[in-house]
């Protein structure tokens, strides 16, 4: 369903993606990991245009991600930022339902309010926060609000990006469950960015590694512990020692 | 010698670019106004941010000046028997240059500092990012309703200020330093003329464009972090107060130079 094909992308003389080739079927989960600053957003963003790739093509189910029609083409899409991205200004229904109230797909006030109280009750959030503003919030209750976002249109692909930075593991171990199963109750096409290893337990399919901006190994997330890559047995278990070097 | 050259050339080519991005985010800002959507709720929020909720500090800000404008003309005038001029004075003074100066001015402090530092945030913690995932142009949301806002509210503030700045100088003139009101209301009203009004509210409207367009275009531009945000606040009012003023040279060289 989503095709990257030897994406290339450079800030000045900072070379972050070197040639990515990686493929996500659709309707599978899958977990990208790496460390910090290697690349993983980047990536991700090349797919919804927010980063323009200097080389490379990003197809999705076989178009090229470069199309005129960004308006159809971001309809498909959810997104959870990692700091959860919610208007300020809006209050929280408001946000859910953001999507719903203009553009190609919107529908009249109430029943986009409706699909937003559904959606928040969907993520364990009840009805008496659609008119509280964000930052009323707490941080998990934050994160809880821009899943219902993502999933408020009912998109094809979902992108989740660090969906457990910032909360206690608790928490991360809710967000992780919840995704897991909004992926698997809506048979959508999901794409995690991650370095919490408890999370990719939790939502992949698949996992690939990103290091030195190329996939370093992909493959599904049973085969992770014994697939005798010293890059990824490295990360997974968090050594100091190792290929990959650490900054001490 | 060489050094110096070279840096004054680099810092001249940096302005020269930044003239030019800013010329293109203005074009491109105008363009997006012209095609739909079009969104009334962030129109009409950004018409009472600009305007409404900027009342108090232009209104405190054009009645100080007007008094002491009329106390300034009132002594200067003195020094050759023309103290009789201060209504016609204070009128000319707050109308062509004054009003729409100091309206604009304080319009760069509040609303561009506001609109950069807000859209600089939005930045950061990649709400701009996420308007686009949501199929809305940020450009489209953010920065028409603000410029277009300004471009209409501001000129009614200049003629708030006019009015206030004047009253300012009626207020001091009368009641201190003996001019009796009738005749400082009617000579105020006889000596003004249209093209003050006009020029006064044209500057309105072009100050009030220009500082929303700064505050967008370095929100938008804005850094990573606190720093990036407090950079873009600091940079939008730097340069609409100064737009502001080498607009105002421009202007009152096209109205009055004849």
């Amino acid at each position: 369903m989503i095709r990257f094909d030897n994406i290339h992308k450079a800030f000045g003389d900072n070379k972050v993606l070197r040639g990515v080739n990686l493929h996500i079927p659709k309707g599978e989960s899958m977990v990208i990991i790496g460390g910090s600053g290697t690349g993983k957003s980047v990536a991700l963003k090349c797919v919804l245009g927010l980063v323009e790739p200097d080389a490379g093509t990003i197809l999705v189910d076989g178009k090229d991600s470069r199309t005129n029609d960004r308006d159809a083409f971001l309809a498909r899409f959810g997104m959870l930022f990692q700091g959860g991205a919610l208007f300020d200004s809006l209050t929280v229904w408001q946000n859910v339902a953001f999507r719903l109230l203009r553009g190609s797909l919107k529908r009249p006030k109430e029943e986009a309010r409706a699909i937003a109280i559904e959606k928040l009750r969907r993520v364990g959030l009840k009805a008496d926060v659609a008119d509280q503003f964000p930052a009323e919030l707490s941080g998990g209750m934050q994160k809880r609000v821009g899943l219902a976002r993502a999933i408020a249109a009912e998109p094809e692909i979902i992108f989740f990006d660090e969906p457990t930075t910032g909360l206690d593991p608790i928490m991360a171990g809710v967000i992780n469950d919840l995704i897991r199963e909004i992926v698997v109750e809506m048979g959508a096409t999901a794409m995690t960015i991650t370095h919490d290893m408890s999370s990719v337990r939790a939502i992949a399919d698949k996992v690939a590694m990103l290091h030195d901006g190329v996939i370093q190994w992909t493959g599904p997330v049973s085969e992770m512990d014994a697939s005798g890559d010293p890059y990824l047995d490295q990360f997974i278990h968090g050594r100091a020692e190792g290929p990959i070097e650490a900054v001490r | 010698m060489t050094k110096i050259l070279a840096a004054i050339g680099r810092n001249a080519l940096a302005a020269l670019a930044s003239f030019g991005r800013i010329g293109i985010f203005t074009f491109a800002t105008l363009m997006h106004a012209l095609g739909r959507p079009f969104y009334v709720r962030e129109f009409g929020h950004a018409l009472l941010t600009v305007g409404y909720f900027s009342l108090p500090v232009v209104g405190l800000t054009t009645i100080f000046t007007g008094g002491a404008l009329a106390l300034q003309i009132y002594a200067g005038g003195a020094r050759f028997n023309a103290e009789a001029v201060v209504p016609q004075i204070v009128a000319i003074g707050m109308v062509r240059e004054l009003g729409p100066v100091l309206v604009g001015l304080m319009i760069a402090a509040r609303v561009t500092s506001s609109i950069a530092a807000e859209i600089a945030t939005m930045k950061v913690t990649e709400q701009i990012d996420a308007l686009v995932t949501l199929s809305t142009n940020p450009m489209k949301y953010l920065t028409v309703p603000r410029v277009l806002a300004a471009l209409v509210v501001v000129p009614v503030l200049v003629g708030i200020g006019d009015v206030i700045g004047i009253m300012g100088g009626y207020l001091v003139a009368t009641k201190t330093l003996g001019f009796n009101e009738a005749a400082y209301l009617q000579n105020t009203y006889d000596f003004l003329q249209s093209s003050d009004l006009v020029s006064s509210l044209v500057k309105g409207s072009v100050f009030g464009g220009i500082a929303a367009i700064m505050g967008c275009y370095y929100g938008m531009n804005s850094g990573r972090g606190a720093q990036g945000v407090g950079r873009a606040t600091k940079g939008s009012v730097e340069a609409a107060a100064v737009l502001i003023l080498a607009a105002n040279f421009v202007l009152t060289g096209v109205f009055f130079s004849a």
